[in-house]
């Protein structure tokens, strides 16, 4: 009998190899012949190249060949998502080459490279790469490279301006803003981050000239969209004539979803050498310039209502940082999934926002963890502390006043979602706010605040709490809202699972997403074992390969559990009916007489009169005597778009406690409720949960990407920048209100995101309410101790 | 080139390399035990952690020929072929890892905690990580994880020493 696991915290399947040190990344993959190459990048932030000599290099011991851009004839990297939806929207594109020819926009664009016997060589010969540069003025804040005389980065792009966006009711908005009670309006700033995953990225490309076929390695969340990306757009090459394989991927965060110049270069590098495979791997300071940056807003808002503590209107202008050239869907997080979700779970009658994409002399920025949702959460969970405090409202009763009622759903965002293009109707289709905000707060002891405040502060301590009410767009879909022209990333949304159960009545699964640390192999085989009635044991789920698994758009947005598992459940459904159909012709009876229970395929009745599924595949896959019209083999596939995003909420709530003398900021303690409907393992959302809330946590108190004003990474390695650490935390509290999602069969939601949108608005709206005695309004993060000691010596001074 | 002696998991290998080779190399390309990561180039992320005469180091940060005469452990030299250490298992059981790109570092940098401290309070364990970076966990499983296998090695530790059958 097959253990029903769905729901089951069971341990991951994949982990015995990861444990013991047999994990197969990027980095470990040797191959006869392998050589290596190392990418020049430009040491300044902007400059025309006059000239580049790479005759010393070429004789350097191990070298084999250098290039530079002339060399390569592809096209430049593909815009996927432009900034859309709004009628006459244009977008000035410029997007990297596989390596720079006549300028640089950021320190770190490539603009030659070296392949050699060893990456040791590699990187030697760079060394003897000279080029003349031409330096130029940079600009590196968003905003003010859209003031007059800034530098121009690109012919194309006026001001430096990507994209001028706007969404929402303008004419209602500026109504409701001007005749309200009480404006509170805020600059703040969301600061630029670097994702870190634990491994790097990297690629091996390999031509093989005997089939003048394209084998391509690389440490990416999408082989199947960067095998269509590369071929369609960049290369030329037929899509047909490309292999892409993502080994074991050591962590993501969104940086993996893209095409990135390197992929084209290890390709063509391996056809001009004529077939050996060629080794890409950046180092991590070298993947602080060319993998992508997060976040990067500088953000007015102003947010309009009555003393009463009704919100009436969320007025917001957004200069989104793009960086010097665009990454493959770029403007499309600060657009559509920001902009959109930028009233949260509030019913807030007018909404009108205004995004500006800037081009900057800085490493292009993309979706990290949340994108988009981290910093429309942080705007709208800032602005509701903030208005609170303006009407001398508590917090909670100011949400409580503004949530959207349990029975307002499906409920249509005046931000946009429901005027989506494409006739589709986009809706907020779940949620009950209330009650998680009423567990967190009670859990943490809201109504004891004030004698928790006087016992840290008899301890020297300021205290505050905070605390973010999210929530989360996630799974985002339908493919006729997203995927339509203007709007989303000029693809479908939809995912993709086939299901063999093979003689032996051994199942593979295959999936178009792609994990990166999610447990995957484990959570689809909870899933299926559910669905079929086989045993986890006896099913493996398979992935990362263009070769043999089906066209998937990969796993990023949360979207796996509810896109790609309900394809999954799909396929499983179309088996259970061959099945059930084969069994009624072995049994000799009708197949509406035939039950299922689990693998068990019985006539009705007569429960001994039964098949297995194991004995069915045998029997059909073996194809000696199938019923008239049926073709052999247990073997189904099934592509799933779903109707409708998935909408996680909670509540989350931080502690800190602040040292006065020295502005040390002590996280210490953190609880969240959570919402992210029915759960396949629930030890699995716990960890991610917990991951994404450190991140969140991270950027609140820590992390910041910093550059000079001549566009030099001052954050330049894992030395400077503050990878949050073990001891830097308190242990994280969890706790979940369950409201199933409509649109899948599982009630699942997607989690990956969900901790790093809620968190970063908690902890900082638990620093502000430690500083508010001291009559600090707001302070951008991250609360470093030179920061908030700054701010607390200032505030002093001024009383 | 350089001859370096030494002993990997239990068995003598000589290797010769550059005298610029770092010990990290020599494990992953020259012996092909990949277990052992790199995930910085400024010795902050520890998932090149492996023991060197019984002591945690970050082989980053060693050179191989440093190493010449020592005796280093590996991820894959923590259990017998096919078994578990107790570290091993506590981090499947309790889900400390979720990428499992830093596992290998963590794994060996609390096994060298744990031959200090067999019984480490929460705070000790995560001050003992100050050199470890993971992205993934926001530590708090890694931090169960140690926690468990401490509670197990002691158990077998006290059996052992009762001279009771484990």
């Amino acid at each position: 009998m097959t253990i029903d696991m769905l729901g089951e915290r069971v341990k991951r399947t994949e982990d015995p190899k990861f444990i013991t040190g047999k994990g197969r990344y990027l980095d470990d993959i040797q191959m006869p012949g392998m050589t290596h190459i190392a990418i020049l990048r430009s040491p300044y932030a902007h400059a025309n190249i006059r000239s580049i000599d790479t005759s010393a290099a070429k004789s350097m011991p191990g070298v084999i060949a250098v290039f530079t851009g002339a060399d390569i004839p592809y096209n430049p990297l593909p815009m996927a998502w432009p900034a859309g939806g709004v009628a006459g929207i244009r977008n000035n594109i410029n997007t990297p080459r596989t390596l720079a020819t006549d300028s640089v926009k950021w320190s770190g664009e490539g603009v030659a490279a070296v392949v050699a016997e060893t990456a040791e060589q590699a990187h030697d010969a760079l060394e003897a790469i000279t080029v003349d540069w031409e330096p130029l003025p940079t600009v590196v804040d968003a905003e003010k490279a859209t003031q007059p005389g800034a530098v121009q980065l690109h012919e194309n792009a006026p001001n430096n301006i990507v994209f001028e966006w706007t969404v929402g009711d303008k004419a209602g908005t500026d109504a409701a803003v001007d005749a309200a009670e009480v404006v509170v309006r805020q600059r703040i700033v969301n600061q630029r981050l670097i994702p870190n995953p634990m491994e790097v990225r990297g690629d091996i490309g390999w031509y093989n000239p005997g089939t003048d076929e394209y084998t391509v390695w690389m440490s990416s969340q999408t082989p199947h969209i960067q095998r269509l990306l590369l071929t369609a757009f960049v290369t030329g090459i037929p899509e047909h004539k490309v292999r892409c394989i993502s080994p074991d991927v050591g962590g993501a965060f969104g940086t993996k979803i893209f095409c990135y110049a390197d992929m084209a270069l290890v390709m063509f590098a391996s056809k001009a050498i004529g077939g050996r495979p060629v080794k890409w791997v950046e180092g991590r300071r070298e993947s602080y310039q060319s993998t992508i940056h997060g976040r990067d807003h500088i953000t007015y808002l102003e947010i309009a209502g009555k003393r009463d503590g009704t919100i009436t209107g969320l007025r917001v202008k957004t200069f989104a940082n793009l960086g010097g050239r665009l990454s493959t869907i770029g403007p499309g997080i600060p657009t559509t999934l920001y902009g959109r979700v930028l009233s949260g779970c509030y019913k807030i009658p007018n909404v009108y926002c205004e995004v500006t994409g800037v081009y900057t002399n800085t490493t292009f920025v993309d979706a990290y963890r949340g994108a988009g949702r981290p910093e429309a959460t942080y705007v709208i969970e800032r602005a509701m502390d903030l208005f609170a405090a303006e009407i001398g409202m508590d917090r909670a009763e100011l949400r409580r006043r503004n949530f959207i009622a349990p029975d307002a759903f499906p409920y249509d965002n005046p931000s946009g979602l429901g005027t989506a293009s494409g006739g589709a109707k986009i809706y907020i289709d779940s949620g009950n706010y209330e009650p998680a905000m009423d567990m967190a707060l009670a859990a943490v002891g809201y109504a004891d605040l004030a004698a928790t405040k006087a016992e840290a502060a008899s301890r020297g301590k300021l205290l505050g709490l905070g605390f973010s009410t999210y929530i989360e767009v996630c799974g985002v879909a339908p493919s006729k809202w997203i995927g339509a022209v203007g709007e989303g990333w000029g693809a479908a949304m939809w995912e993709s699972a086939n299901i063999r159960v093979h003689l032996t009545g051994k199942t593979v699964v295959t999936v178009g997403t792609q994990p990166q640390g999610q447990g995957h192999e484990t959570t689809y085989a909870q899933v299926i074992s559910h669905e079929l009635g086989i045993p986890m044991d006896d099913i493996v789920i398979q992935h990362s390969d263009t070769l043999g698994t089906p066209f998937g758009y990969g796993s990023y947005g949360s979207r796996t559990s509810s896109v790609g598992m309900t394809a999954a459940i799909k396929a499983a459904t179309k088996i259970r009916e061959k099945a059930r159909k084969f069994a009624a012709h072995m049994l000799e009876a009708s197949v509406d007489d035939i039950e299922i229970d689990g693998p068990n395929y019985f006539v009705k009745g007569s429960p001994d009169k039964k098949k297995t599924i194991q004995e069915i595949a045998f029997a059909l896959d073996l194809g000696f005597d199938p019923p008239e019209g049926m073709e052999p083999y247990l073997d189904e596939t099934a592509y799933w778009d779903t109707p409708n995003c998935t909408w996680p909420f909670g509540t989350h709530v931080a502690i800190v406690e602040i040292d006065k003398e020295t502005g040390q900021v002590d996280l210490v303690r953190y609880l969240a409720v959570d919402d992210v409907g029915k759960k396949i393992n629930p030890m699995i959302v716990d960890g991610q949960l917990h991951g994404g809330i450190a991140q969140g946590v991270g950027q609140a108190l820590w992390e910041g990407a910093v550059y000079s004003d001549d566009g030099q990474l001052l954050s330049g390695s894992m030395l400077d920048y503050a990878m949050p650490r073990a001891s830097w935390f308190p242990d994280i509290e969890l706790h979940e209100t369950v409201t199933p999602s409509p649109v899948n069969p599982l009630g699942v939601k997607g989690v990956g995101e969900a901790g790093a949108i809620a968190s970063t608005a908690a902890v900082s709206n638990a620093v502000m309410d430690a500083l508010a005695p001291l009559g600090i309004r707001h302070l951008d993060m991250p609360y470093t101790p030179q920061t908030v000691w700054h701010a607390i010596q200032t505030a002093e001074v001024s009383r | 080139m350089e001859s370096v002696a030494l002993v990997v998991n239990g068995v003598a290998r000589t290797v010769e390399v550059e005298p610029r080779r770092l010990l990290v190399q020599l494990i992953r390309e020259d012996l092909g035990l990949t277990g052992t990561h790199v995930g910085c180039d400024t010795s902050q992320c520890g998932a090149c952690t492996v023991h060197m005469d019984g002591v945690a180091v970050k082989s980053c940060t060693v050179l191989a020929v440093q190493a010449d005469g020592s005796s280093v452990t590996t991820i894959e030299g923590m259990a017998p072929e096919g078994g578990l250490h107790p570290l091993q298992a506590a981090f499947w059981e309790k889900h400390g890892l979720q990428c499992g790109f830093c596992t290998p570092g963590m794994i060996m940098t609390a096994a060298d905690l744990l031959a200090s401290d067999t019984d480490p309070d929460d705070d000790a364990i995560r001050h003992a990580l100050e050199g470890n970076f993971c992205r993934c966990t926001g530590y708090h499983n890694i931090v169960a994880a140690i926690r468990e296998a401490a509670n197990k090695m002691q158990v077998g530790a006290a059996t052992s020493a009762e001279g009771a059958p484990r």
